[in-house]
């Protein structure tokens, strides 16, 4: 069947569902934030503050959207036709993606924004259950037999690249670059893994309500946000002795955002994550923010640690993309060979 | 001979409610599903083959249609006795089990995943005592079983029951009578009548066992070549943005599944010739 | 002992197997969605309910299930009338792709729709072009969920007007009723409660309905959640609580589905 004539047999029904969503138009304006899994509570406080400076400055009703999920999964409903106005990922090569797959995003999205595009960073910590039982301070103590590790599927989860990433570059840096060390121990470490779910907030979960697990590598802000909140005095935070900088990209996908004609507002969304009060509240849910006066405030708040950027020892996401998670990549290689 | 295509009635309406079938069938489910075949069609036939024949996707399919078996299996013997103890006995609070049956049809799947892996979890009211025995429940395939066994067991009991009421009661009195116990009747003349109406219902459960997600996602775990269910790997692929191997895993299962349900039509059509116009 | 029975310790013997077998699988996830419900409380319980994205999340459930049946339903009539009432040629080919669905993994359903209207689908440029929003929007949930219902009503109808053969409708037109008449006096009576019947459980597949509806939902909240994924978003949000609340309310509609459903099959035994 050609396109033509499955295109004309289908349009009654199209245009019959078309009547369907046809809302009515609000005297406000809405934007939606497409974004990964940890960012629930950051972007619940921050949208708060945004739409409420909003409203000072212009006058106008705003009102903020979120779609959560997997940082994969989120790029490709973008890439379908989901319509974000910002797209707020867990990395840069998933907003890369969409500016391949489509052209919804200019390819030099990340030159537009200070820092790369990248608001608040972040890095993979450990977290452990209360007293350290396992007695676990650095990565070498992950890979040893009996140790539990709980961590989300690098093919699925944003953070759960990072995980990897960060596990290989520590032991490229112990093995002087022999990257055939580096690859048994990132298999010795899978080895441990008994259940790898498909999001961040998945994995914490497995960890944190099912107890299943001595370890769960994990995002610091989401790793603080469960030692000091959700699963207060029951857990405790382990901070390798090296780790990786995380740099979660935002920005603004300037296809869906022009057809909304919220191009203005959703920037402005954008720079205000920049901002003295985005940059609060970003520490506050425990992201590393990048300003230096609050980074000085909350400076408490952040254990020091030595940190390797993706572009220093992967030559940045692209690269490190094709080498270790495509299909037949390093990490498929690690669960083939038994 | 030349047959026609429809044989004679007196009844009208035949072409309009055929073609209104065929025009809905279509639109909603073979036109969508043509697409799988024509994004699969933007694979060469080598290409088509290394992502079926991937050790990857074959561990996975193993996973799913093992499984699916086994819970199949589980499912003919206890929907089986399920099925004859509402028919034939009484008990107290027998009409809450017989409307209960249903019950995993009609609960949301990713409701049941969340509370089958509360249940099954090392800390939970059942898994607690698996893990003393050293079983592991969830995250497992014995735990992807159990979610499967769940989903199945409505259709082996509904399709089970309307035979073992309608079976005659002078096949087995006149077994008696000729001297057969219980078991002799049960094995020679109940099981072969009600044997194809069993295998219908076990086909449907596989059929839907095989592609289930929502329940099994919490429960499965998830490592690849071990816990790996074939949706997840094709969830996978498309967040790597591979529709054509997502197309191609999907393909695979789907050609399994409609010959499965072919088969169960099949038998379900042998039933009901069986029980013949009384 | 009559020929039909077995010693009363048998039956206590498989009366047992059957309970607990029916336990371990049926019983015990219900008692543990609703034990996880009730773990705050009462108050804690109602207020989930009250929440707004909450009720937007039923909102939408009960829109996808109004527009969702009603189509299955007057298919299922229809199909059935053709199925039953004629012989033809390819009709257990015609049977085997009505049940499809049945067998298609929901991730699938989901996918072979974002093929069809997605960006990068077949339709979704033009869909672009004119502003129609499909994928990640009601219209999607509704087609996935109209795709995964599809069989339920038609499987309920066929052996049940096939069981009752024409001889009624075909003594109606002898005695020079319409066909529409004989259709809707004679038919339809003689299957009401098989429509009741299919539409009960069409019904709680359409509001339960995950893993399709979550490939083309979107996950926007308050928006295009429906109530199972409301479900899963909760849970994500480490509000366990909440959302075995919400899962209380799926699990409450399925056993209101299944009394509604004892009620029918009582209905059709005194033969009303």
């Amino acid at each position: 069947m050609n396109k033509q004539s499955i295109t004309s047999f289908l349009m009654p029904f199209i245009i019959g569902l078309a009547f369907i969503t046809s809302a009515a138009a609000e005297n406000k304006v809405t934007l939606l934030n497409v974004s990964y899994d940890p960012t629930r509570e950051l972007y619940q406080a921050f949208n708060q503050s945004f739409a409420q400076n909003w409203l000072k400055l212009t006058g106008t009703v705003v009102e903020v959207n979120q779609s959560h999920g997997g940082s994969g999964k989120q790029a490709r409903a973008v890439i379908d036709g989901l319509e974000a106005d910002v797209v707020t990922l867990a990395l840069a090569y998933d907003i890369d993606s969409i500016a391949n797959l489509t052209n919804l995003i200019p390819k030099t999205w990340q030159k537009r924004l200070p820092n790369a595009s990248a608001p608040y960073t972040s890095t993979i910590v450990f977290l452990v259950r209360k007293g350290n039982p396992r007695n676990i301070k650095d990565w070498d103590d992950l890979v040893k037999p009996g140790v539990s590790v709980i961590m989300p599927n690098p093919k699925t989860s944003g953070g759960a690249r990072w995980n990897y990433l960060a596990a290989w570059g520590y032991a490229l840096k112990k093995w002087n670059n022999d990257e055939n060390k580096a690859k048994d121990f990132v298999a010795a470490l899978y080895k441990n893994v008994p259940v790898l779910d498909s999001g961040a907030r998945g994995s914490t979960t497995t960890f944190v309500e099912r107890k299943i697990g001595d370890v769960l590598i994990a995002w610091e802000n989401e790793a603080y946000l469960v030692a000091n909140q959700t699963g207060k005095g029951e857990f405790e935070i382990v901070m390798p002795s090296l780790s990786i900088l995380a740099e979660p990209s935002v920005t603004l996908v300037d296809g869906d955002a022009d057809r909304h004609g919220t191009r203005k507002v959703a920037q402005a969304y954008l720079e205000y994550l920049y901002s003295a009060e985005g940059q609060e509240i970003a520490a506050k849910n425990y992201y590393r923010p990048r300003m230096e006066s609050v980074m000085a405030k909350y400076a408490s708040q952040f254990q020091k640690v030595e940190l390797f950027t993706i572009d220093d020892v992967f030559n940045g996401w692209k690269a490190a993309q094709a080498k270790h998670f495509a299909d037949k990549g390093i990490f498929d290689q690690i669960f083939q060979v038994k | 001979m030349h047959e026609p295509f429809v044989k004679k009635s007196i009844l009208p309406g035949f072409s309009l409610s055929l073609g209104f079938t065929i025009f809905y069938l279509s639109l909603i489910v073979l036109i969508p599903l043509s697409m799988l075949f024509l994004k699969t069609s933007s694979l060469s036939f080598k290409g088509f083959i290394d992502v079926i024949m991937d050790p990857r996707t074959l561990a996975a399919y193993r996973l799913s249609f093992g499984t699916a078996f086994v819970s199949a299996g589980i499912n003919a013997v206890f929907g089986f006795i399920v099925a004859w103890v509402l028919v034939r006995y009484t008990f107290p609070g027998k009409r809450i089990v017989d409307a209960l049956v249903d019950f995993p049809l009609a609960l949301p799947t990713a409701v049941a995943g969340i509370a089958l892996t509360e249940l099954y979890t090392p800390t939970g009211w059942v898994g607690q005592y698996l893990n003393v025995w050293g079983i592991k429940g969830a995250f497992s395939p014995f735990g992807i079983t159990i979610a499967l066994t769940f989903i199945g067991l409505p259709f082996v009991v509904r399709t089970i029951q309307p035979v073992l009421e309608d079976l005659d009661p002078q096949i087995e009195e006149a077994a008696a009578s000729l001297g057969a116990n219980r078991w002799q009747t049960l094995t020679t003349v109940i099981l072969p009548i009600i044997f194809p109406a069993l295998l219908a219902g076990v086909t449907l459960a596989l059929a839907r066992a095989i592609g289930e997600y929502g329940s099994v996602i919490f429960i499965a775990g998830n490592m690849p070549m071990k816990t790996e269910i074939a949706p997840l790997l094709i969830m996978t692929k498309l967040e790597q943005y591979d529709y054509a191997g997502a197309t191609a895993i999907a393909i695979g299962m789907l050609l399994i599944s409609f010959l499965l349900l072919a088969m169960a039509n099949f038998f379900q059509w042998k039933t009901s010739k069986n029980l013949g116009k009384a | 002992m009559s020929a039909r029975t077995e010693p009363k310790i048998i039956q206590y013997f498989l009366i047992f197997i059957a309970l607990a077998f029916f336990g371990l699988f049926i019983v015990l996830p219900l008692v543990c969605v609703f034990h996880n419900a009730l773990a705050k409380g009462w108050g804690i319980y109602f207020k989930t309910l009250q929440d707004r994205d909450a009720i937007a999340a039923m909102k939408m459930t009960v829109v996808t299930a109004l527009i969702a049946v009603p189509l299955n339903l007057i298919f299922g009539v229809v199909a059935s009338w053709a199925i039953a009432k004629f012989d033809f040629k390819g009709k257990n080919f015609l049977l085997t792709l009505i049940d499809l669905p049945l067998s298609v993994s929901p991730v699938i359903a989901g996918l072979i729709f974002i093929l069809l209207f997605g960006a990068q689908g077949l339709l979704g440029p033009w869909l672009i072009a004119h502003n129609i929003r499909i994928i990640f929007a009601m219209p999607a949930v509704i087609l996935v969920t109209i795709f995964v219902t599809f069989p339920i009503v038609a499987r309920e109808l066929i052996p049940i007007m096939k069981s009752q053969g024409n001889e009624e409708e075909e003594a109606a037109m002898t005695l020079g009723a319409s066909g529409w008449k004989t259709f809707w006096l004679v038919s339809v009576p003689n299957i009401r409660w098989g429509i009741l019947y299919g539409i009960i459980l069409c019904n709680a597949r359409a509001m339960g309905e995950f893993g399709a509806v979550s490939v083309v939902s979107g996950h926007i909240r308050g928006l295009t959640n429906t109530l199972p994924l409301h479900v899963e978003i909760l849970y994500n949000e480490y509000q366990s609580t909440a959302a075995f609340a919400a899962a209380s309310i799926l699990a409450l509609l399925a056993i209101f589905t299944l009394i509604a459903k004892s009620i029918v099959e009582v209905a059709v035994r005194r033969g009303i």
